[in-house]
């Protein structure tokens, strides 16, 4: 979405704000809640710390549980052990549970090119497949469309004519067509909330029961995982099973969480493969104050806090991962310098984000330690920064004296996906002077 | 594929690549272990029988009915909800025992019933590991009672049966009681309410993919 789209941006904030108030609801309740935040923090903090062991104990308990553990160093590496395994079973297609970091490795246009057709089961990712578009909400990506858009979608792509526009119905189509993908599927692909050193144990928390279908019913069953997933201890999870559903949905308990350790005779798929993603991911840890971004637990109630994000939308950052988190995860991903440099500049600095984190990642901070780290690198930055730096230049940048600042040369890739408006011809001490206010 | 240890040469250089890149960027800090402090709540404070109350009100509130039973009742009760949710034919979970099973119902048993097979049927009666009663969730631990995981999955009704006994309080309460079953390798699957999705403008449709109808009889006495 485009800033300035005002049905979207209706959405949008219609969805922010509905989040918003289920989760400060659900979490008032807890009187806890505060202790709860300071044991999440610190097992991330600890085993950042000792990431090298714990990889090496969750490889050896899934190994010991009869599961095959992979490493991939970046998305090529993953997407060639995923393709060469679904490749194996003679695989055409496969079904796949909403998964960020799928998505962050294009996973699906890499199985495209091996002639495999990755089928999104969640209801928002299957629409924004079919839609070829992005997601918008790490938690509801597809809520930029609304009804009418996604029954013209079904009918269009799916075939599916005569379709309401009710969410009832259009749920029902949705079931109804992949319940046939689920029960034919060779292999499933899924993320993972958790992997758990101790017992080999990696958890996928959803709603839809398309996660549990994905790694039940297929005999093959491949999860990527971030490296940063690993948990230490089966007994971890008392925290994070409290700290997720109800920071990100708002809920007590999201309706389906799936904890499996390797494979079990006659209950569900008889052969497992975790793929252990790095990724940049390393790159995140060598940052001793940048790395705490690698504690994120994908819950989303940064981006339903964010003043920036409910006015500019997901696709505004360019990354699967939008919303505070994404400016502070994304650019150390990608490394720095690099593509998403600008993105630490995209917050007021308000502090929101910081007071809703489930795992207490001290966003601001870490935003202005990646301002300071980015430094002047960037042209478009460095021009703003000259013009911004006294009221003379600011006046005479907006009245079209400072190159660029009117027309946004120089600007190309900060304005793919976003509106740069001219500065108005008049300054405000001008207009002060003509008005009085 | 022979060893676990992946696909050959390429991944595990890929593997000493990665842990080379960590202990690289975390050099000296394994030795500065962080303490964690657990001084959060890890049992909850209601008596045993606030908890049922809590649990049954908490599970309602997922849009799942609650009947309130007498074990002698339970064969009966199934058969009531069966009715009102058009479900004839179900498949019973081994481990419920004789007295549950009601009559004038076609049960079936399950014999590795395969997905295609499952889906063909109307619905299906269990027993659970625990439930939680602070957040109205349901365990089911791939042990007898509960069934396979695909047993609750792919029918379009469960009927649970959970014994005032199993309830729990808190969360902690319930992940502890959850270790052994994860240490001996058996599947978890935590059911709070029926299938759920708020995709389509934030609107909650109940039942997606898993079972849209949930019913639990809490079991009394």
């Amino acid at each position: 979405m485009k800033p300035g789209e005002p049905q979207l941006r209706r959405n949008l904030h219609h969805a922010t704000r509905g989040i918003r108030a289920k989760r400060n609801a659900v979490v008032a309740e807890v009187p806890d809640w505060e202790e709860l935040r300071a044991a999440g923090e610190a097992i991330k903090r600890g085993a950042m710390r000792r990431l090298d062991v714990l990889l090496e104990e969750l490889e050896a308990a899934v190994q010991a549980a009869g599961g095959h553990v992979h490493w991939a160093r970046d998305a090529t590496e993953a997407n060639a052990v995923v393709g060469d395994l679904v490749t194996a079973h003679d695989a055409r297609e496969v079904v796949k549970v909403k998964s960020l970091t799928t998505d962050e490795i294009d996973l699906n246009q890499a199985l495209e090119q091996r002639g495999v057709t990755a089928i999104e089961t969640d209801l928002a990712e299957l629409i924004v497949q079919l839609s070829h578009d992005w997601s918008s909400h790490i938690l509801v990506p597809a809520i930029h469309r609304n009804r009418s858009e996604i029954r013209d979608l079904f009918a269009r792509e799916l075939g599916l004519e005569g379709l309401g526009d009710d969410p009832e119905e259009l749920t029902d189509a949705a079931r109804r067509h992949l319940r046939q993908a689920f029960l034919r599927a060779r292999v499933g692909i899924s993320g993972a909330n958790f992997g758990i050193a101790e017992t080999g144990t990696v958890g996928v928390v959803e709603s839809e029961g398309n996660g549990r279908m994905c790694t039940t019913l297929p005999p093959v069953l491949i999860t990527v995982m971030g490296i940063e997933k690993v948990l230490p201890s089966w007994r971890d999870l008392e925290v994070f099973l409290q700290l997720l559903p109800r920071s990100s949905t708002g809920e007590r308990m999201n309706p389906y969480t799936s904890l499996w350790t390797g494979v079990r005779t006659d209950d569900g798929p008889g052969e497992f493969h975790l793929v252990l993603l790095d990724n940049g991911r390393t790159r995140v840890l060598a940052d001793a104050v940048g790395r705490d971004a690698l504690h994120c637990i994908r819950c989303s109630a940064c981006l339903n806090v964010c003043p920036v994000y409910e006015r500019v939308g997901g696709h505004a950052y360019g990354s699967v991962y939008p919303g505070p988190i994404g400016a502070i995860l994304t650019p150390q991903l990608h490394g720095i310098p690099g593509d998403a440099d600008e993105l630490p500049w995209a917050s007021s600095l308000c502090g929101a984000c910081a007071d809703v984190c489930p795992v207490k990642i001290d966003i601001p901070r870490l935003l202005v330690h990646l301002r300071s780290r980015v430094g002047g690198s960037d042209p478009a930055l460095r021009l703003m920064g000259f013009a911004m730096e006294g009221r003379r230049r600011f006046e005479a940048a907006q009245l079209g004296r400072v190159p660029g600042m009117r027309t946004g040369i120089g600007l190309g890739a900060w304005t793919k996906g976003r509106d740069l408006p001219p500065p108005p011809r008049e300054t405000f001490r001008q207009w002060w002077r003509r008005t009085r206010g | 594929m022979a060893s676990g240890n992946g696909r050959g040469a390429g991944t595990s250089a890929a593997r000493a690549a990665v842990l080379a890149r960590i202990r690289a960027a975390t050099r000296g800090e394994a030795l500065e272990p962080v303490a964690v402090p657990r001084d959060y709540a890890t049992r909850s404070p209601l008596e045993a029988a606030d908890r049922v109350d809590r649990f049954a009100e908490r599970v309602a509130e997922y849009r799942a009915s609650v009947s309130r039973v007498a074990e002698a009742e339970i064969a009966q009760r199934v058969v009531v909800l069966a009715r009102e949710r058009g479900a004839r034919r179900i498949v019973v979970a081994p481990g419920v025992p004789e007295a549950w099973r009601p009559d004038g119902l076609e049960l079936v048993a399950d014999r590795n019933l395969a997905a295609p097979a499952l889906d063909r049927l109307d619905g299906v009666l269990t027993g659970c590991a625990l439930a939680v009663a602070e957040t109205g969730t349901i365990v089911l631990d791939g042990a007898a009672l509960s069934g396979r995981r695909a047993l609750t999955l792919v029918p379009d009704w469960h009927a649970c049966i959970v014994r005032a006994d199993q309830v729990v309080g808190s969360v902690p309460e319930a992940v502890a009681a959850m270790g052994e079953a994860a240490a001996e390798g058996r599947p978890l699957t935590l059911v709070s309410g029926p299938s759920a999705t708020s995709d389509i403008e934030l609107r909650r449709v109940e039942g997606v993919h898993g079972p849209r109808l949930l019913d639990v009889l809490l079991v009394e006495g």
